[in-house]
């Protein structure tokens, strides 16, 4: 048993010993759990890929005289920010399209610009144009404004993802007999693609599966600078199937993060494009797990052969509600490039990207053997296996006759 | 030189020798890049033509003789380093493989002798890092 304080202790002295997940799989087969868990102190973990549930608050500052954008409307670039806040307060989310977008009438749409392309560039220290209406009152009398902002000159900006980092995530295959476009990619018809969108053995919920280290107030790696886990993930749920060690075989846990954007990286959050289905952005984020004992030696090395995915139709299926998994393949399989569904040889096809999964681990690893980034403890648990949770689905009820 | 063109057969051409001749007579090697050869309609062919300057101009002079439409490809499939992310979605269109995934880096490779221009990959890169660019 080591408790963090003690592993933070030894970050301080240049003393831990801190690897990679990927790094862990081998020490682990090479001196087995119980010696792996006495000698490494942190394995570090990152995942890249698509997080729609994703988004930047943003205090723009008073104006002279003052607006009141507040219950007012604003767009940033032409993207429409939320603005159901106090005076200058407003949220730009990931998914969000400027309003002459013609989204998917030309289908399949292109998406170029949406707030995840917004915030990238506000990371990136560009100007940003401001445009807001208001309805004017006393203390905020100017009912229009145009201008700039950019992160030297507003006062807070932060990122606040109610949604990331899935513990594990869909395979998605098509069998229909026509192209579709999803937020897993171009799926192509029947069944000659299938698309996966999760770091495997890399991916920091999977290396955490029970959520005995990763918690309320954890420090993380968030798209290039620090952040710290708030909550669960909207939709967060220990309750799906697992393995008997507890892994989970399907999308369960999520986080949901906030880190100050002004010191974040545009290399690690990324607007993006999904054809004909929206924009997004690419958040790059990353976990240190303390390997406070054997078990969790245990599960930080667990490798691809380990992590089991459901492969679900997203032709029919998924957009119909219908639970339904053809079959059940895993992370070593998936990136051998092929996988066999149910007698059927498939193509396999990443959404997220390992090889900066595998920069965003080791970066985390070079901060934390520097001292520049110690662990926390969490203030308190994620809901975990047996708790309460379990998923909603909305039932849509008559208006008229609720 | 090196080019890639686009040449465009009439219907009734079609059991004329002309790749044939076009490495026969004009020493050029050609690589078919793709072809819609088609009996009753007019066919079409992307192919790379590559010799000495002055076997290729007698080449495509040739060709025009004969009655083809050459038309230089002047797209050019051209991927940003800097932006790529690597993510693989571009990986699920190229059908000829020049975007395929390194297993070892899992870094997303791009091929260029392979590609046939067909823009693909252009339209679903979701970080616009591969573009079209007219550089002919
Ligand atoms: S889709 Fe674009 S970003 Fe992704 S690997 Fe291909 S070129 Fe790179
Ligand atoms: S243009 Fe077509 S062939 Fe060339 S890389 Fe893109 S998808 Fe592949």
């Amino acid at each position: 048993m080591k408790t963090i304080d003690e592993i933070n202790e030894k970050i301080r002295s240049g003393k831990a010993v801190v690897v990679t997940a990927e790094e862990m799989i081998e020490i682990t087969k090479e001196k087995g759990t119980k010696k792996a868990s006495e000698y490494v102190d942190v394995v570090t973990t990152g995942t890249f890929g698509p997080m729609c549930s994703s988004g930047m608050f943003l205090n723009v500052g008073h104006s002279k005289p003052r607006i009141k954008i507040g219950g007012g409307r604003c767009t940033l670039n032409d993207v429409p920010a939320y603005c159901g806040l106090a005076a200058v307060d407003i949220y730009i989310g990931a998914t969000a399209m400027p309003d002459d977008d013609p989204r998917n009438m030309v289908y399949p749409g292109a998406f170029k610009y949406g707030g995840g392309h917004v915030i990238e560039e506000f990371i990136s220290g560009r100007d940003i144009k401001l445009v807001a209406t208001a309805y004017g009152t006393d203390c905020y009398p100017k009912k229009k404004i145009e201008t700039y902002i950019n992160k030297y000159n507003v006062n807070e900006a932060y990122l606040f993802n109610p949604r990331n980092s899935y513990q594990n995530y869909n395979v998605a295959v098509n069998l229909t007999n026509r192209i579709i476009y999803t937020y897993m990619g171009i799926v192509k018809p029947n069944l000659h693609s299938a698309n996966y969108c999760s770091a495997g053995q890399l991916s920091p919920l999977l290396k955490d599966p029970k959520y005995r280290t990763i918690g309320i107030g954890t420090k993380i790696f968030l798209g290039g600078g620090v952040g710290f886990v708030t909550w669960n993930g909207t939709q967060h749920n220990p309750n799906v199937p697992r393995s008997p060690d507890g892994i989970p075989r399907a999308g369960a846990g999520t986080l949901a993060t906030i880190g100050d954007a002004k010191q974040m990286d545009p290399s690690f959050l990324k607007g993006a494009s999904f054809i004909g289905y929206g924009a997004t952005m690419f958040v790059g984020l990353g976990i240190p797990i303390p390997v406070i004992d054997e078990e969790m030696a245990y599960f930080t090395s667990r490798s691809d052969e380990d992590y089991w995915a459901q492969v679900v139709d997203y032709g029919n299926d998924y957009p119909n509600r219908n639970p339904v998994s053809l079959c059940e393949v895993n992370y070593a399989q998936l990136k051998s490039g092929k996988i066999n569904v149910n007698g059927t040889e498939v193509p396999t096809f990443p959404i997220s990207s390992y090889s900066k999964a595998r920069e965003i681990a080791e970066l985390l690893k070079d901060w934390i053997i520097s001292g520049r980034f110690l662990l926390t403890n969490p203030v308190a648990p994620l809901p975990g296996v047996g708790s309460e949770i379990k998923m909603n689905a909305l039932e849509v009820r008559d208006i008229e006759n609720p | 030189m090196k080019k890639r063109i686009i040449i465009r057969f009439k219907k009734n051409m079609i059991d004329k020798p002309i790749v044939y001749r076009l490495a026969k007579d004009f020493n050029l090697i050609f690589n078919i890049l793709r072809a819609n050869v088609l009996p009753k309609a007019d066919s079409i062919m992307v192919v790379e033509l590559e010799g000495s300057d002055e076997d290729y101009q007698r080449g495509i002079e040739y060709l025009v003789q004969t009655g083809c439409d050459i038309e230089p490809i002047e797209q050019d499939i051209k991927r940003d380093e800097a932006k790529c992310v690597h993510c693989g979605v571009c990986t699920s269109v190229c059908a000829p493989s020049a975007l395929y995934l390194n297993r070892d880096t899992m870094k997303v490779e791009f091929d260029y002798e392979r590609c046939v221009a067909c823009e693909l990959c252009v339209r679903v890169c979701p970080v616009k890092a591969l573009n079209v660019y007219f550089d002919y």
